[in-house]
């Protein structure tokens, strides 16, 4: 069911685990089929002094689709400065993926979700202008979060 | 290339037994002839088949091979068991019992009844999968026609005590059908002990070929066929019979009926060791299903913080063929009924794994699954942000 790409992510995921002291950190939960994933940021400056993700890792409790998605998102958002990573969308991980089943497309949803929390969590710690769109994003995501809590709370320390 | 395969999803589906092949092939070469067709290969044929449904009611203990009627799959026979029954006895009452852990083919025919306007009771087991006969008795109405209960449970194993679930039908004088299925060829079947009207079994769960099953119906039970037309099987289920399969079935159940004890004794052997093996290898372990009264073939576990797709995929790089009841792996992304109705959260659900060893499993593949799965499972839950 899925291709080669995937499997090689899922096999040999890149960048997982935690980052200590992570200047960004994301928690998304998604709520059609249970999967958790956390991604955190460490944020640097590139030559032209702009903010970039200098370093990215991720934790995921879920299927093939959700951990082959992870990877993927650090993969594509390293290096890049936090303007062009929050433009990210799940099409820009299913066309690095060439494909996922119709029935997995959400989880990519969740790996970009992951990463916008994650920014999003920076700007607003360093209290820097957080732009309108991804003001929107984050609210939905809390509200689908709060759902997920509720459902793993047993598990959540 | 990786050259070890180990297949342990014996409850899904099994490979053909090497005797099974050998004598359906005459019937797929030159004893081609129609069943009913009245020169010599048409009546070779039927004779044939005839000499099946004998092996076939002598399995089961029926008093005539009449009482079986082969049909193309348990799904068949399942519809065709609710269906048949729930049709013909309609003016007698619209109320029917099955268990909240049946196979989706007996859930659905349910749930489709029920849309036609027939009543359905779902009786709920306990977290072990085990359905209480009292909570049966006390669900058994005035217009109630059907009580029909899965004997082994095909994802926990669990396995029902159909006798004194019969005993109560029979005293109420209501039909009671089973979905002998899982444990058909690997434990002991008498229909007139377990004092069913009806009973669904496969072939290719037991090394015989797909497309080939039965609905034991016992002799004055009123049902009408799902398929009308030229008559076969009594005029129960009209459709060219399928000789080959219908052979290899014969073949099959044979096979079983003589290596049975022996047979049956090595599987509980090494599911044991597997069970026994796994619960100590790995933390936060836990098995699904009965301790004890289980299918001599079935393990099934759940592990907390991973999610059994993810198991599945990686015991397929390792040559091993699984399942599991993880909403990840259903197109409908809900985890299984049965896990759920045993009580088990749906998170919990999400990290099972079954494991069901067959005819040619081995005592290295139980070691080599010992060896595997645990390392499989730390990789997992190393990626989970979710910690032991």
């Amino acid at each position: 069911m899925y291709n080669k790409k995937v499997l090689q992510h899922f096999k040999n995921p890149h960048n997982f685990g935690k980052i200590p002291n992570a200047d960004g950190e994301g928690q998304v939960g998604n709520i059609v089929c249970g999967d958790v994933m956390n991604l955190y940021l460490k944020i640097g400056k590139n030559k032209k002094e702009e903010e970039i993700i200098k370093e990215i890792k991720f934790e995921t409790f879920g299927c093939v689709a959700a951990i082959a998605t992870s990877s993927i998102i650090t993969d594509i958002a390293k290096g890049k400065t936090i303007a062009e990573a929050i433009k990210l969308n799940k099409d820009n991980i299913i066309d690095t993926l060439e494909e996922l089943p119709p029935v997995k497309i959400h989880c990519s949803v969740l790996a970009i979700d992951a990463l916008q929390e994650a920014i999003y969590e920076y700007l607003k710690k360093n209290k820097k202008t957080i732009p309108q769109e991804l003001e929107k994003h984050h609210q939905r995501i809390q509200n689908e979060k709060k759902m997920i809590e509720k459902k793993y709370a047993g598990w959540i320390e | 290339m990786r050259t070890k395969q180990v297949y342990l999803d014996y409850a899904a589906t099994t490979p053909i037994d090497p005797r099974v092949l050998k004598a359906m092939l005459p019937y797929l070469k030159e004893k081609f002839g129609n069943s009913i067709s009245l020169y010599r290969l048409g009546q070779e044929s039927k004779k044939a088949l005839e000499k099946t449904r004998l092996i076939a009611a002598q399995a089961i203990k029926a008093i005539s091979k009449e009482e079986i009627i082969f049909t193309s799959s348990a799904t068949e026979s399942n519809n065709f068991a609710l269906k048949g029954i729930a049709f013909a006895n309609q003016k007698r009452g619209k109320h029917i019992i099955i268990s909240s852990i049946e196979h989706d083919c007996i859930l659905k025919s349910a749930l489709w009844l029920e849309k036609q306007g027939f009543k359905i009771t779902q009786i709920k087991p306990d977290k072990y999968g085990l359905i209480d006969p009292k909570e049966i008795e006390k669900a058994i109405k005035k217009n109630t026609i059907l009580v029909s209960i899965i004997h082994g449970n095909n994802e926990i194993g669990t396995i029902q005590p159909i006798e004194k679930i019969g005993d109560i039908c029979q005293k109420k004088g209501v039909y009671f059908h089973t979905d002998a299925v899982q444990t058909f060829g690997k434990i002991p079947i008498n229909v007139q002990k377990m004092k069913v009207n009806l009973l669904t079994a496969s072939s290719h769960k037991i090394y015989g070929p797909k497309g080939a099953a039965l609905l034991y119906i016992k002799k004055g039970t009123k049902i009408d066929p799902l398929l009308h037309g030229g008559a076969h099987e009594f005029g129960l289920r009209s459709s060219t019979v399928n000789i080959p399969a219908i052979i290899g079935f014969g073949k099959a159940i044979e096979i079983c009926q003589k290596q049975m004890k022996t047979e049956t004794k090595k599987l509980i052997q090494l599911r044991d060791q597997l069970i026994k093996g796994i619960l100590k290898k790995i933390p936060q372990s836990h098995l699904n299903g009965h301790p004890k009264k289980r299918l001599p073939n079935n393990a099934n576990f759940w592990f907390s913080f991973i999610e059994g797709e993810s198991i599945i995929t990686s015991l397929d790089e390792h040559g091993i063929a699984a399942s599991t009841g993880s909403a990840c792996s259903s197109e409908s992304l809900k985890p299984s009924h049965v896990l759920l109705s045993c009580g088990l959260r749906p998170e919990y659900a999400h990290g099972s794994l079954r494991l069901t060893l067959g005819r040619w499993t081995t005592q290295k593949d139980i070691n080599y699954v010992l060896n595997v799965l645990p390392k499989v499972i730390k990789n997992l839950r190393e990626i989970s942000p979710f910690k032991l």
